[in-house]
């Protein structure tokens, strides 16, 4: 297959400039691609789904009853990105990171950051997912965020922008490390001509971490990861990241709390558990603190996490930062905790409690994307430009009914990466999501989720809304290097 | 050194069952194999071959129920692929995989790639209308099912859990073995008319060749007698197959799990085990025969059915159900 024809049309391209030259660092990749022969990358591309098919890699669709599992669609053709960029993106990320750790330990203690004004005080307490519950709680430094998965966007000019943060339950990364073997085996060439940086050492890190916020320092800590069950989405990411740390895979059911310790059911009676990497909302960890009328969760679990004698992560509470009026103000935290300005910039944010930013929102809705505070997943959100006059009508209601749970956002022109569609390429439009991990220091792994909205045109790249991925390619500095590797001299 | 892993007693309900389902499903396959290999040779309207294997399945209700009349092609459906049979392949093949997914962290990525592509198998034959060739499809039914064993047993270590699948497996073929014999001696006693026939010969050919059993009962006995047939699929010491074998290693598996030395206890599961396992190792065919041998299954069922429900409740931390504890 050929690049030949291929268009950027208006749009920041990964691969290609404006004019058509490819993009340095890409060259090799795309030399690579240009010298299968026909039909190679599309028999590439079928034993690659028919791998993932039998890999089981699939995730659940929710409310759709016919064929419950689906593969998450994998596109061969990678997002590259040189060291230089990424460089930025890792400071902006551990910039970011650090000062909303700082943000949501201040919340839930002194709350420095309302009195000093630096901050309305209604848009922290108004916000669903602020947690009362977690007032005055200690987790280990002070960390409430220790797996993050942070929504970056591209837009016209190149600029990567924060879209969202993702601080709850961030799922994703295994079809990061899935989609690298995958890639590995398809393009062996390019791995050895290229500085790629390796991201299979993530679960070693994610143990590492684990273990390193146990309550209990002395010995080897008991770590487990809380899963919702089969029936959740990302039911294949829990059980994979189990397997690849070698720790228990638990559902609520697993667990118990006696005389102040949590423990597991096992076939030798009761063992205790010390880490719970909890893939479950904050609503279903314990009916006893948050929802009564839960039957997930473990009742009890809250106590024992406030006495000290269990580690959560990620902390309860923290989604209080992930709500997308005080994701608004994450620019002004870090000015505030980090003295410094947002590596990162924000997406322009409109938020339609401010009188103003509604008139404007409400009489602009055709332009921009409308999303609910609270919601996830593409769920809840109106991209103005792709939508009928009726769905505007019905937002418009919603969002005068409830000014606080909506924000607006201008529609960003997303980058796009060259995409395999039947038997040629066209632009796809794309994000990336990279993956931090906070514990004593902040660790950025060296690339991400890069989601494809596989539909033509379309902006919305969540993978319960068509979405796909593809592999992202962090460069080492090497990468200006020429390829080819040493000679002979002669 | 670092102790080993506790076992979640889900999950350990999980593997156990994994591995009953997979071990039915290949017990299912083999049943509709020889039993279509069999009507071949027979001739036609000479016996009602197919009404038997699905009284070895013990849904013989469920099957008037759904198709009345047995015929090749009902029984077919009703085994291989009716959903609403709770033992049909399809059926064995989809709980044994869902069981399965909810254990992935704990059975290795080769077994369950393994499974799946057993699932993937069934669920694609299931939706053709008319089925391919059954000899094929139950021949490769069961080569997946071997290959699912082989892979547990090269891929995982042999730990608690791979202990709990074994117990399962070998539960489950002692079950099905047994059931077989149960459903086909009795058609098959000769008659007055059949003795000295050819088509004797055949049946009983065809019982062994379910198990897989012919080439090694030929060798250890030599000429076809259902006495013989009964001792060596019943107390066999050394064929995969025989309830003798599985009862053994079940036990065997039983007390790696416990860690409770051979030939003590320390749970209601292990004592009637190893009841059941010394019951085995020290009886003759002659009295099992004397004793009348649907007595000698209706008992074995019941001690069966007793250590599975001792299996829940001492490890899987269910509620005894008492009923049948007796």
């Amino acid at each position: 297959m050929q690049f030949s024809s291929y268009q950027t049309e208006d749009f920041y391209d990964e691969m290609f400039e404006d004019d058509g030259r490819c993009r340095p660092h890409v060259q090799l990749v795309m030399e690579v691609i240009q010298s299968l022969s026909d039909g190679q990358l599309l028999r590439y591309k079928h034993s690659a789904e028919r791998l993932l098919l039998q890999l089981g890699i699939t995730f659940n669709v929710y409310g759709d009853t016919a064929g419950t599992e689906r593969i998450f669609p994998f596109d061969l053709i990678p997002r590259v990105i040189p060291a230089g960029e990424w460089d930025r993106i890792e400071r902006g990320l551990k910039q970011r990171v650090h000062a909303l750790n700082a943000f949501i330990d201040d919340i839930y203690h002194d709350q420095k950051i309302l009195k000093d004004g630096a901050i309305p005080a209604d848009v922290v307490t108004s916000a669903v997912s602020y947690r009362k519950q977690c007032h005055g709680l200690n987790p280990p430094w002070r960390v409430w965020c220790h797996i993050t998965g942070t929504d970056l966007v591209r837009d016209r000019d190149g600029c990567y922008y924060v879209l969202e943060d993702n601080l709850r339950v961030p799922s994703g990364v295994s079809y990061v490390l899935e989609n690298r073997e995958v890639l590995k085996r398809i393009f062996p060439r390019v791995f050895e001509g290229l500085p790629v940086r390796p991201v299979n050492d993530y679960t070693s890190r994610l143990l590492e971490m684990l273990e390193s916020i146990a309550p209990h320092p002395t010995g080897s800590p008991r770590v487990v990861v809380l899963t919702p069950g089969i029936y959740n989405s990302a039911y294949f990411e829990h059980s994979f990241l189990a397997q690849q740390m070698g720790v228990q895979l638990v559902e609520g059911r697993d667990l118990v709390v006696q005389s102040g310790d949590v423990f597991m059911r096992t076939t030798k009676g009761l063992e205790r558990v010390d880490v719970i990497y909890r893939r479950v909302d904050d609503d279903f960890l314990d009916p006893e603190a948050f929802r009564p009328d839960s039957l997930l969760g473990v009742p009890g679990l809250m106590e024992v996490y406030r006495a000290g004698r269990v580690a959560l992560a990620n902390a309860p509470g923290n989604g209080v930062a992930d709500d997308k009026v005080i994701y608004a103000y994450v620019p002004e935290m870090i000015r505030y905790y980090e003295g410094a300005d947002a590596i990162l910039p924000n997406v322009p944010t409109y938020l339609c409690w401010r009188d103003a930013d509604r008139k404007y929102v409400l009489e602009h809705l055709n332009g921009l994307v409308v999303k609910s505070a609270n919601e996830s997943g593409g769920y809840g959100m109106l991209v103005g430009p792709h939508s009928t006059r009726e769905q505007q009508e019905e937002f418009a209601v919603k969002i005068r009914d409830n000014p606080r749970n909506f924000i607006a956002q201008p529609t960003l022109a997303l980058s796009r990466v060259p995409t395999i569609v039947e038997d040629h390429f066209e632009g796809r439009h794309v994000d990336l999501r990279p993956y931090v991990l906070c514990g004593k220091e902040i660790f950025v792994l060296p690339g991400g989720l890069t989601r494809v909205a596989m539909r033509k045109g379309s902006l919305v790249v969540n993978s319960s809304q068509g979405g796909g991925s593809k592999d992202t390619w962090v460069l080492a500095e090497s990468a200006n290097v020429p390829m080819g590797g040493q000679q002979q001299q002669s | 050194m670092m102790q080993a892993k506790p076992l979640l007693s889900r999950v350990a309900d999980s593997v156990y069952w994994m591995a009953r389902y997979i071990e039915r499903a290949e017990n299912v396959a083999r049943f509709i194999d020889v039993n279509h290999n069999l009507t071949l040779d027979l001739p036609q309207g000479y016996l009602d071959q197919w009404q038997p294997i699905v009284d070895t399945t013990g849904d013989r209700a469920i099957f008037l129920e759904r198709y009345g009349h047995a015929t090749q092609d009902s029984v077919m459906r009703f085994l291989a692929f009716d959903p609403e049979n709770p033992n049909s392949i399809y059926s064995c093949v989809l709980a044994a995989r869902e069981n399965a997914r909810s254990v992935r962290e704990t059975i290795s990525s080769e077994m369950w790639q393994q499974i799946n592509t057993l699932y993937l198998l069934i669920t694609s034959e299931s939706r053709k209308s008319v089925p391919s060739s059954l000899p094929d499809f139950c021949q490769s039914v069961r080569m997946a099912c071997h290959l699912f064993q082989g892979i547990t047993d090269v891929t995982m270590s042999h730990n608690e859990a791979w202990h709990f699948i074994r117990l399962g497996r070998k539960l489950e073929r002692a079950d099905k073995t047994t059931r077989m014999l149960d459903v086909k001696y009795f058609i098959l006693l000769p008659t007055v008319a059949d003795v000295g026939t050819p088509y004797d010969d055949i049946q009983w050919t065809a019982v062994l060749k379910s198990v897989s059993g012919f080439e090694m009962y030929r060798k250890r006995y030599g000429r076809i007698s259902p006495d013989r047939i009964v001792e060596f699929l019943l107390l066999d010491g050394e064929f995969p197959r025989a309830l003798r074998y599985c009862i053994g290693l079940a036990d065997q598996s039983l007390h790696a799990i416990t860690g409770t030395p051979p030939g003590a206890f320390s749970c209601a599961t292990e004592q009637r085990m190893g009841l059941l396992r010394s019951e085995l190792d020290f009886t003759h065919v002659e009295s099992i025969l004397a004793h009348g041998l649907h007595e000698f299954f209706d008992a074995l069922q019941l001690k069966m059915n007793t250590i599975d429900e001792y299996v829940r409740s001492d490890f899987f931390g269910q509620k005894a159900l008492a009923a049948g504890a007796a």
